[in-house]
């Protein structure tokens, strides 16, 4: 075999591989997008097509008010956390102060234990502080789980911004809080849009933690989901995490696709220009 | 080098007075004092770690010094945040904001002050042009060239009509050819807009370019602070002398004051300088730039100093050559007289004009004992 | 002159760092309130004696520490290892490839990065019970072997070690990639040119110089996937199905039915010391905290 064909042939393999693992992460959601479409309230085999569990998802009231609880938890714990995160994470990059390095290392603390310790850890603490039980513990508890990957995500964006353009916005005359705001945050913006992202889609996926820290009125999904697993998943929960799934991947396409069209103009305005300036250049006596 | 910039004025625009920086205990800027004065562009000049980033840093406002005063406009300012005081600078990595258009970076410090939309739009454009960059306005900052980021920053820090300009080393990043022009272009708008430019560079050359004074600064502190001719040709101390262009120096101890000349004792054996600013005794360095090297094969009077040619060096139109005297040192000699060039292992008697020989004070006791060794020994 | 220009120094430095605690101060209560003191309290609480009825007296004993090494849990412990570490195995050993892959692409690496999070943008729980469906005796992988006439009659595939470990590695991939690509992403790519210029073969190339350079993404990866692994107790009891108990689920157990909880706060006690003493050691070996959050 010559290098060339070698070469070809590993790289084939070598994306065979690629396609497989996908093929692994992939098949287990396509069965679960299959099944909600499956004629059998048994969710093992398959009996034929149908759309009533969409019909009975849509008539069924209960499901959306865990599906509101649900999504009210997340979106209010990652708001809190990208606040948190990103405010400490430039306070922290700028000022020391005694403890500091404490405090930085005790922020990995929720992803380097098990959630369960934490969920337990959190559980004594609010019981011992006399709150209940409920939305409110749960949310507190979820912004802890998420708040690090906020915090690790702003960081790294912070290290790669020169902190000379902080300098020159103070130099112009702008105070702190307007530098905070002008200059900062929009250059560590993509920092923490990935970031919330990372940590919406772990509040939204808990269940370690909300379980703990529930009461009986406040139900997530993934806690409805583990009730049912006794007896079986019901088709109508499929649908439901088949219209999931439909959001966040509409959510990300149209970010994405938002990026590019962006990147996409503005290369077209540049051309555009450039061209307009030859122009300019070529007409004789406009020198 | 520049000739004398007659817009200077007397009037001081900043002051430092005493000012100390520590870090730690590791003491930067050192007891430094100085007068910027009005109009003038100065230059801090200094090899990496001298305090010279760190002494512009206090004036804008980044640094808090350690003590003393910083006035500027005869009000004192280490007490004020940077965006409280009326100076600007421009950054050694540009510091451009890349979130914004050029248009949106130049008009930034007018935005903060709530300037009127179409003044704005005016002045940027004045802006634009005072820096040949018309046209450029909606451009992105990653679509703009090294040269063209320094014009921008260069506009934004001016377009604020500051009181001084700080420029902490904004050509280092820059090819030789465009640091060139730019030094050209620095120095006609200082002209043109009559600004005190205060600016910090390692480069000598560019320093003696631009500057009407230079501030030479080693180890946290101010060693001459003088017009570049002055600098050039009488160093005050050993370190400018050498620093500043190339230098032989001499260790050399007053041995006899005439009317005339002074004659001095090395170790290598003996010279003269000028007697005006030595007395008998003093144990001083005597330095001689290359170029007033002098040599011939039979001995000058006044001079006793005997090399060895060790060898030449061309580098482009120059030619250098390197000889060695009795007690080891090497010297340098640039301006060769063609015609009667020596070869490589021929004795010379090395002389120079006795105004080309300057004398400068040995810093400590330590050198002045080392000396008084050698000489006893 | 001196001394009072530095007493206006230290009044004027106390002013301008104002804005900058206020900045660090939410973070700094919310550390100190919910990941300190919930840890000490959970130490506290595993040192105190179980009470009647759920209840807990605040008497100091190490009863809860000696329970655990009882055979009935001590197992567990050594179960849950087990298992522990062939998913992280196996996610290391598939995840690597993965990475590499990935990287190698990298005009497209940021999107198939974003790809391998996908299961993670729905009902995490639906898609694992998934498995339940294609492993059953009736469901998927059996009908297809069976028709390719591999096998003659269903093999059991569900609710034992195999299929709990092919839960926690479905669960764990891409956390287990995501350290291990940004190591391939920024090793210098001119040294193993420079290895293979040296007259060294892909597979000495790789074990010499790719190996040891992106040591510091492996040896995350295996914190990250094992970690979880020893905690999540829901895909033991999807996947397991009552026949495997791991230590999350004894967890899970002290502060639901058996209402025990400083045995409880005991077994979480052990498993944060286990954890925190793995992650000395990778730190004493160099490694960055945040490769932990990519």
């Amino acid at each position: 075999m010559s290098r060339k064909v070698k070469k070809k042939f590993a790289n084939t393999i070598f994306n065979l591989y690629g396609i497989l693992v996908y093929a692994f992460l992939y098949i287990p959601v396509i069965v679960m997008v299959a099944f909600s479409f499956n004629d059998s309230v048994n969710n093992t085999v398959w009996k034929g097509f149908t759309t009533e569990w969409y019909g009975k998802l849509m008539r069924d009231g209960e499901i959306w008010e865990v599906l509101g609880t649900t999504v009210l938890i997340a979106v209010f714990s990652t708001v809190v956390a990208v606040v948190l995160g990103t405010v400490g994470a430039v306070g922290m990059s700028r000022v020391k102060f005694p403890g500091k390095k404490i405090i930085s290392t005790l922020l990995y603390v929720p992803i380097i234990i098990p959630e369960i310790v934490l969920a337990v850890a959190t559980l004594l603490v609010i019981k011992k502080a006399g709150m209940g039980l409920g939305m409110l513990a749960m949310t507190l508890g979820n912004v802890t789980l998420i708040l690090p990957y906020v915090f690790i995500t702003v960081k790294s964006r912070l290290a790669g911004m020169d902190t000379s353009i902080e300098e020159a916005s103070l130099d112009l005359g702008a105070n702190r809080l307007y530098t905070f705001l002008h200059v900062t945050l929009p250059n560590i913006m993509p920092g923490v849009v990935s970031g919330g992202f990372m940590a919406f889609t772990l509040a939204f996926g808990d269940l370690v933690i909300v379980s703990f820290l529930a009461n009986a009125t406040s139900v997530t999904l993934p806690m409805k989901v583990y009730s049912q697993l006794k007896r079986g998943i019901r088709p109508e929960i499929n649908a439901l995490s088949t219209v999931i799934l439909i959001c966040f991947l509409v959510i990300i396409g149209s970010y994405k696709l938002a990026g590019i069209i962006l990147e996409a103009s503005r290369k077209k305005k540049l051309e555009e220009e450039i061209e307009r300036e030859k122009e300019k250049d070529s007409k004789p006596g406009m020198a | 080098m520049s000739d004398v910039n007659e817009k200077v004025s007397d009037e001081v625009i900043v002051s430092l007075l005493n000012v100390e920086k520590w870090y730690g205990s590791n003491n930067v800027v050192k007891n430094m004092s100085m007068k910027i004065k009005r109009g003038e562009f100065l230059t801090l000049l200094g090899p990496s770690g001298c305090g010279k980033t760190t002494t512009l840093r206090m004036i804008s406002g980044f640094e808090e010094p350690s003590a003393g005063v910083i006035k500027i406009e005869n009000e004192s300012v280490e007490m004020k945040e940077p965006y409280q005081r009326d100076v600007n600078t421009v950054f050694q990595s540009y510091a451009l904001f890349p979130n914004m258009t050029v248009f949106d970076n130049i008009a930034y410090g007018l935005k903060v002050k709530k300037v009127p939309k179409d003044e704005i739009k005016t002045r940027v454009e004045e802006m634009l042009e005072l820096v040949q960059l018309k046209g450029f306005e909606k451009r992105r900052i990653d679509q703009m060239s090294g040269g063209q980021k320094q014009r921008v920053a260069i506009a934004r820090a001016l377009i604020n009509a500051p009181k001084v300009l700080l420029l902490d080393e904004p050509l280092g990043a820059l090819d030789l050819k465009l640091r060139k022009q730019m030094q050209l272009e620095l120095k006609r708008l200082q002209k043109k807009l009559n600004i005190t430019f205060v600016y910090v560079t390692h480069d000598q050359e560019e320093a003696l370019t631009m500057s009407d004074r230079i501030a030479v600064m080693n180890g946290g502190i101010i060693e001459q602070l003088d017009s570049p001719k002055n600098i050039y040709e009488h160093p005050k101390t050993k370190f400018v002398a050498t620093f500043i262009g190339e230098s032989n120096i001499f260790e050399a101890a007053v041995n006899e004051v005439k009317e005339d000349c002074a004659v001095v004792g090395m170790e290598c054996g003996r010279g003269s300088i000028l007697p005006d600013d030595v007395s008998l005794g003093d144990n001083i360095y005597v330095s001689v730039r290359p170029e007033d090297m002098r040599f011939d094969t039979e001995s000058v009077e006044g001079f006793n100093i005997k090399a060895v040619v060790k060898e030449f060096i061309y580098i482009g139109n120059i030619t250098k050559m390197v000889a060695t005297l009795s007690n080891g040192d090497e010297i340098k000699f640039t301006r060769l007289h063609t015609g009667k060039l020596p070869q490589v292992g021929d004795v010379i008697n090395v002389y120079w004009s006795l105004k080309d020989g300057i004398p400068i004070p040995t810093e400590t006791a330590a050198e002045l004992q080392a000396l008084k060794n050698v000489k006893i020994g | 002159m001196k001394i009072i220009a530095n007493a206006d120094y230290v009044k004027r430095k106390k002013k301008s760092r104002l804005s900058q605690v206020f900045m660090c101060a939410p973070l700094t209560v919310w550390v100190v309130a919910l990941i300190l003191l919930p840890l000490l309290y959970l130490l506290f609480m595993s040192f105190m004696t179980k009470g009647p009825m759920g209840t807990v007296k605040y008497i100091f004993s190490v009863e809860s520490y000696i329970r655990i090494l009882e055979p009935e849990y001590f197992n567990v412990v050594k179960k849950s290892v087990f298992i522990a570490a062939i998913s992280t195995l196996a996610c290391v050993l598939v995840g690597y490839p993965m990475a590499y892959f990935i990287a190698s692409k990298k005009k497209i690496s940021g999107t198939l990065m974003l790809m391998m999070m996908l299961p993670f943008w729905t009902c995490a729980l639906v898609t694992i019970y998934s498995f339940v469906i294609m492993f059953s005796n009736s469901g998927l992988v059996n009908t297809f072997l069976m028709k390719l006439g591999i096998i003659h009659e269903p093999i059991s595939l569900l609710y034992n070690n195999f299929s709990v470990a092919v839960g926690m590695v479905y669960e764990l991939l891409p956390f287990a990639v995501m350290p291990m690509y940004s190591s391939i992403e920024k090793m210098d790519k001119s040294l193993i040119e420079a290895s293979k210029d040296l007259g060294a073969g892909p597979v000495r190339t790789f074990l010499q110089v790719t190996l040891p350079l992106t040591k510091p993404g492996i040896f995350a990866a295996v914190i990250l996937t094992f970690i979880p692994c020893i905690g999540y107790y829901m895909i033991t009891d999807m996947l397991g199905g009552g026949t495997t108990m791991l230590i999350g689920n004894v967890i899970y157990n002290q502060f639901t039915s058996a209402r025990d909880w400083p045995f409880g706060a005991a077994l979480s006690c052990i498993l944060a010391a286990v954890i925190l003493i793995l992650m000395y050691v990778y730190t004493k070996f160099g490694g960055d905290l945040d490769d932990l959050g990519a």
